[in-house]
């Protein structure tokens, strides 16, 4: 156990709990949300049980949700979503309302993410050796057309690296300016990175920032665990840990630990 | 509709329809409803250089590819969904083995788009998504263009036409008229986009079945060249009301591929020496079937078609 994982345990709440929590705040009341599965889809159904009640889920299979699933999903395509769902469509409907612009957040995991927020989940290179890994999925849509994209990882240094190595899913490119240059949709882009440290954000120079840190990690701790020198907020925040409320619905929903181990 | 029945065997259908060097639609249904059986009949026919086509794939891809069928995937996610990576996709891809793999990124829109050109008979159909990705500078069926009525980039992408989409749907009748529904994925534009169709069914229904709700009706029987009544045969992927997801079976496979002496265990336990999808289900034993099944039927409204 690391210091900062004996930190968040003596606190009662594990670091996937943080991690879900910072995420569900992602979501605004009434928003589309484009779903994905793992701590992301906890982080949508915790933020409709909370703060988001009118938020509805979207998901690449061409499933439409407005209610929680009454079991524990381990993939979209689960029998338990599917039954109660608002619409079950193709994947094309989905992609179409992400295109036109009207899914206002998408989250998103990766292997490797750097300073412009750009993903890669089709190379890792593990000991010096390239290893092939499943590739985007429906992330590469999601970063090029969300309105907003989220970003969930372990902070590790080889993997909040400075440049990707291939870019599965496009963040801010090379900074300001670049997803226009590339014919992106001028309202969409990263919005923030959140890991096992703190949550990153990006400044109009589409570089990423350090907007807060964990309760118990050090900006320190962050610095040496990012392979770039990261830049700090000026006004650096706490992330507020998950209230009762939050942690009460993630274990309703999560009994076993499955996915907040 | 035609008189004329399209049940055949699954050896007869994969033997007729499917062979080598063909490009063939998989898990159009994404994680549920994958062909699993038919994928194993691909394998116990020696079928090679295959090109396959789908969105996400899950282990079906990984197995045929560790089984040598396959020298290229068109795919936008290749791996195992319950674990994550795929060791034989990895061996292909990484170290040639069993046989060198080109690999043709897409994303899932992409993917879906590609099969939707297919489907309305155009060359290709313009997208924003992958624009300043790495999977645009390496797919060659992905490319940029000026939109010739508004001043912007985008990206065609290419018609893709498979030689044979197989699906597995809930019920069929014996010419291929074949309802889905639940996870839809690219079933729909699959099905049109493909030169031909075999439909695996988990029942066989009489045409008044199907006719009673047309909308549910997503695979019109003209397009089918095969019937194969295979009851059983997505697992361990779920049918949406017929069973559920083994997801052990994904993390044992997970577990039981990682060295490629054990992917050769596996095959030969769970395909080459099985003849049958009986077989099969036999090995699987009857307290693991049981726990896959419905526990609570949910059935829809009917809706009335009658004026």
């Amino acid at each position: 156990m690391t210091r900062a994982e004996s930190n968040l345990a003596a606190r009662g709440y594990s670091f996937a709990e943080l991690m879900v929590a910072a995420a569900a705040r992602e979501i605004a009341h009434g928003e589309l949300v484009f779903v994905g599965m793992r701590l992301p889809m906890l982080a949508f159904l915790v933020a409709r049980r909370t703060h988001a009640p009118g938020a509805v889920g979207l998901f690449e299979n061409g499933v439409l949700r407005e209610t929680p699933s009454a079991e524990l999903l381990y993939t979209m395509g689960d029998p338990p979503n599917l039954r109660g769902a608002t619409q079950c469509g193709a994947m094309l409907d989905v992609m179409g309302l992400l295109q036109q612009g009207r899914v206002d957040v998408g989250f998103l995991g990766a292997a490797e993410v750097d300073r412009f927020g750009n993903l890669n989940t089709t190379w890792g290179y593990r000991n010096k050796e390239m290893q092939r890994l499943p590739g985007s999925g429906g992330a590469c849509d999601i970063a090029c057309l969300a309105r907003r994209t989220v970003v969930l990882l372990a902070h590790e240094r080889a993997r909040l690296c400075d440049r990707v190595g291939h870019i599965t899913s496009p963040g801010f490119g090379t900074g300001e300016g670049w997803r226009r240059t590339q014919g992106l949709p001028a309202a969409s882009g990263p919005s923030a990175i959140i890991t096992t440290l703190g949550v990153l954000r990006f400044g109009h120079d589409g570089e990423a920032y350090l907007a807060s840190v964990h309760p118990g990690v050090s900006v320190e701790e962050v610095l040496a665990n990012t392979g770039w020198t990261l830049r700090v907020a000026d006004e650096l925040m706490e992330t507020s840990p998950p209230s009762d409320e939050e942690l009460r619905v993630m274990r309703e929903l999560d009994p076993n630990h499955f996915w907040t181990r | 509709m035609t008189a004329e029945s399209k049940l055949l065997t699954m050896r007869d259908a994969i033997a007729r329809h499917v062979p080598s060097g063909s490009m063939v639609l998989l898990g159009a249904q994404l994680e549920q409803m994958i062909p699993f059986a038919a994928g194993h009949e691909l394998i116990r026919q020696s079928r090679r250089d295959l090109t396959l086509v789908g969105p996400i794939s899950d282990i079906l891809f990984d197995q045929l590819m560790g089984a040598g069928c396959v020298s290229r995937v068109m795919a936008a996610w290749v791996g195992n969904v319950s674990a994550g990576v795929g060791y034989c996709f990895r061996r292909a891809v990484e170290r040639s083995i069993p046989r060198r793999l080109e690999v043709v990124d897409y994303s899932n829109f992409t993917m879906a788009l590609a099969l939707h050109a297919g489907a309305l008979g155009v060359p290709f159909l313009p997208t924003y998504a992958t624009l300043g990705s790495d999977l645009l500078k390496k797919n060659g069926n992905l490319r940029e263009f000026s939109s010739p009525v508004s001043e912007e980039k985008l990206i065609a992408v290419r018609a893709l036409r498979p030689d044979v989409a197989i699906l597995h749907v809930q019920r069929s009748d014996a010419h291929g008229n074949a309802h889905i529904w639940g996870s839809l994925g690219v079933a729909v534009d699959g099905a049109r986009a493909a030169r031909k169709v075999i439909v695996v069914a988990e029942e066989i229904v009489e045409p008044s079945v199907i006719a009673s709700d047309p909308n549910r009706t997503l695979i019109p029987g003209f397009l089918v060249a095969a019937v194969v009544h295979e009851p059983g045969g997505a697992h361990p992927s779920p049918v949406q009301g017929y069973y559920g997801r083994d997801h052990a079976f994904f993390a044992e496979y997970h577990e039981q591929t990682r060295r490629l002496e054990d992917f050769e265990d596996w095959l030969a336990r769970w395909v080459v020496q099985t003849t049958d999808r009986g077989d099969y289900w036999k090995q699987l034993g009857t307290g693991r079937v049981e726990k896959l099944a419905v526990k609570e039927h949910a059935f829809s409204a009917p809706a009335d078609f009658g004026y």
